[in-house]
């Protein structure tokens, strides 16, 4: 497949994150469209790795894994950073009894 | 004689520093004793000096180069010879007398300005010997501008009048005009020689195109008619009758004033060439004699009667300058300093007397209670109306003689001048001294002579006004014109007289006549009948000195303040402090509407920081474009 089919699909995901982010005021959607974010920029990174070592495929299977492992290594840290994102918005239900970002906007003045 | 030299200058200088600093610690009688010691000293320095210079003739002392840059080297000498030790003798031995006198007058002052206005007065000696001794014309300068600062001074010594003060201001203001036409002739000379000393200056004068020399002695002329009140910068003069009286004596009548005639008198080489020179001031001369002699008739306050006279008597000497008359010049100015400046202390002691009454109309029948002042101003009345054998006669005469050589019209001014001189002396005198007393009955139970060290000045200043005339006797009177011997290595210039002996008793007659018949009339008019009205017609005219003060008010000063309110006003009002505090309005509306922009809201946020990438990435897609844009059009 062309490579542009990826970039575009993961253009698509970013922008469907970026407008998440923007629009959307439930922190726990918010969170979702990160990672989608996170998530596009992770499909274009195994992508590229793909396109760049194509010529190489045919005579070494191992070629191009650096990405690839690039890309579990981004997982990994994504899922612990899932974590954390989580338990502040649990904290934040807690205290505020809402997932409302809007809500949280005492450091204004 | 060289290791004395810088002695003169020195003595007032410590006194100055002396009396300056410590003025609030010393008694009155330690500060007149230190002000009047330093002149002392200079006077005894002064006349070892002369006489040496009478048997070896002058010479330059130089201690070390004040300017040293490039090719121009500006030593800081000092010439001592005919002419400055002259010069040297007058200013320390009046000023010795004025300072002792001062010491009685000035005696009701609070210690610390009794100290202060020593310490001024001894920086004036100081600065009027730095401006003789120079041995070029920067020295000159810097003495010429430190006499300025100290008559500003001590015309605003009594700071508390604000009327004062305008005069000291006045005073200065003039004399800063007159000192850039200095300034600008010593540039002058500079650029075309590259040297300021004197002897370098006229030894070089071929050097000079006519051009040039009219150009720089146009330019020198200029300053002289700050310093010396001439026409148009008269008017500072009269006005600088504020300071108290001896300083009148001292810096406006004896000393200062004639800085210009001295400055001229030094520059003879240069003035003997260019003949348009030679006529701006013998013209500008003979103009201010008369004008200020008519303006002298009718003013009524004694000390102006006297201002005006001064003026009129500088119109005299560079009538004498302009047509070649140095030594008569230069002769005048020692009689005058001796005569005017005991007419002066004269005036002081009858407004000692008369409890700071300077009004001549409250004054009259003086005689029979100031006798040693009355004597004395009678004196130096007779002498400068010219009256043989006294001292003014032989002065004025040389002049006059000179300026009929020159041209008879300036010699019919010159002596319808005389006239109006003895006229306005003695209308002084006997609107003061005769009649009967018309001042308050307070006034004349305190009537009194004045203290000794009043009167002391007073009488060796009417000896020397009797006597000084005959060091200058001339040939046809059977002298031999000491002065004239004596100067004769500096004023190399001098105009020969050449008319016949007929004709110079005519001349003298005339002038002794006229002078005369004044003198008979003034006494005549004024001792049975004062003029206590304001005068009217003609005379109110006189009485406001022509209006010159009005005119200038009216096309300089006003004007000039109108433009300084514009600026003010408009300019620096609207225009500069419009940027200023609108760039700070600026800033404060600005942040008001941004700082709403930080509403808390994350969304808000993150949107300006989508929209910053966004603009970024635009700006990275097509910065060749971009760059090339800038590069193109700034």
């Amino acid at each position: 497949m062309p490579i542009q089919y990826y970039i575009i699909l993961a253009l698509a995901l970013f922008c469907i994150g970026v407008v998440g982010v923007l629009v959307r005021r439930n922190a726990i959607i918010i969170f979702m469209c990160i990672e989608l974010m996170l998530n596009a920029v992770n499909l274009l990174l195994v992508a590229f790795s793909k396109m760049h070592n194509a010529a190489l495929a045919a005579t070494n299977a191992q070629a191009g894994v650096e990405g690839q492992l690039f890309v579990f290594f981004i997982m990994v840290v994504a899922a612990a950073e899932v974590s954390v994102g989580l338990a502040i918005i649990v904290m934040m239900y807690r205290n505020v009894h809402s997932v409302d970002v809007n809500f949280l906007n005492r450091l204004k003045n | 004689m060289s290791n004395l030299v810088y002695l003169v200058p020195l003595f007032p200088l410590i006194g100055f520093l002396i009396n300056g600093l410590l003025r609030k610690s010393l008694s009155k009688s330690l500060i007149a004793l230190i002000g009047s010691g330093a002149i002392l000293a200079s006077f005894i320095v002064s006349l070892v000096l002369f006489f040496n210079v009478k048997s070896h003739g002058g010479e330059v002392v130089s201690y070390f180069n004040f300017i040293n840059v490039n090719k121009l080297v500006v030593p800081f000498a000092f010439q001592v010879d005919q002419l400055s030790s002259l010069f040297l003798l007058i200013i320390t031995g009046i000023g010795f007398l004025i300072h002792l006198y001062s010491s009685a007058y000035m005696h009701e002052e609070e210690n610390e300005h009794y100290g202060r206005y020593f310490a001024y007065l001894n920086l004036f000696v100081f600065s009027m010997l730095l401006l003789v001794l120079g041995a070029n014309y920067v020295i000159m300068f810097i003495g010429w501008e430190g006499v300025g600062l100290c008559s500003y001074l001590l015309i605003g010594f009594w700071f508390k009048n604000n009327n004062y003060n305008y005069a000291a201001k006045k005073a200065f203001v003039m004399n800063r005009i007159g000192d850039l036409g200095f300034l600008l002739a010593i540039f002058w000379i500079i650029a075309k020689l590259g040297t300021v000393s004197y002897g370098d200056v006229f030894a070089s004068v071929s050097k000079l195109t006519p051009t040039d020399i009219t150009t720089i002695t146009i330019l020198l002329f200029v300053g002289a008619m700050g310093k010396s009140a001439q026409i148009p910068l008269y008017t500072w003069l009269p006005d600088a009758m504020a300071g108290p009286t001896p300083v009148s004596a001292l810096i406006h009548a004896a000393t200062m004033v004639t800085a210009g005639i001295y400055m001229i008198a030094r520059s003879n080489v240069l003035y003997s060439l260019s003949e348009v020179a030679q006529h701006l001031v013998a013209v500008i001369g003979i103009a201010t004699a008369l004008f200020a002699a008519t303006i002298a008739i009718k003013q009524n306050d004694i000390k102006k009667v006297l201002a005006y006279s001064t003026v009129s008597q500088l119109g005299y000497m560079f009538l004498g300058l302009g047509v070649g008359a140095y030594t008569g010049a230069v002769f005048h100015v020692m009689t005058h300093a001796f005569f005017k400046a005991l007419l002066f202390l004269g005036a002081g002691s009858v407004i000692h007397a008369m409890h700071h009454e300077q009004d001549i109309r409250k004054m009259g029948g003086l005689k029979k209670y100031l006798p040693i002042t009355h004597i004395t101003f009678l004196i130096g009345c007779i002498a400068i109306s010219g009256i043989p054998p006294f001292s003014g006669f032989f002065s004025k005469d040389e002049i006059l003689a000179a300026a009929y050589e020159h041209s008879p019209v300036l010699w019919g001014i010159g002596v319808a001048t005389a006239g109006l001189t003895a006229f306005y002396m003695f209308r002084l005198y006997a609107t003061t001294f005769l009649g009967t007393f018309r001042g308050t009955h307070n006034q004349e139970y305190h009537l009194h002579e004045s203290p000794s060290a009043m009167t002391i000045p007073l009488i060796v200043l009417a000896v020397l006004s009797v006597l000084g005339g005959l060091v200058g006797v001339p040939e046809v009177l059977g002298g031999h014109h000491e002065l004239h011997q004596f100067l004769s290595p500096v004023l190399t210039s001098e105009v020969k007289h050449e008319s016949v002996h007929s004709t110079e008793y005519m001349l003298m007659g005339v002038s002794v006549a006229i002078a005369v018949i004044a003198i008979l009339f003034a006494i005549n008019k004024f001792s049975k009948k004062p003029e206590l009205r304001d005068a009217d017609g003609f005379g109110k005219v006189l009485e406001n000195k022509w209006y010159v003060d009005e005119l200038y008010d009216n096309i300089i000063v006003n004007p000039l303040n109108n433009l300084g309110a514009f600026f003010k006003n408009i300019i620096e009002r609207k225009g500069i402090d419009g940027i200023v505090n609108g760039v700070g309005r600026l800033v404060t509306y600005s942040s008001r509407q941004l700082r709403l922009l930080q509403n808390g809201l994350v969304g808000g946020y993150i949107l300006f920081m989508v929209l910053a990438i966004v603009v970024l990435i635009f700006i990275w897609i097509n910065d060749n474009f971009i760059f090339s844009f800038f590069s193109k059009h700034f």
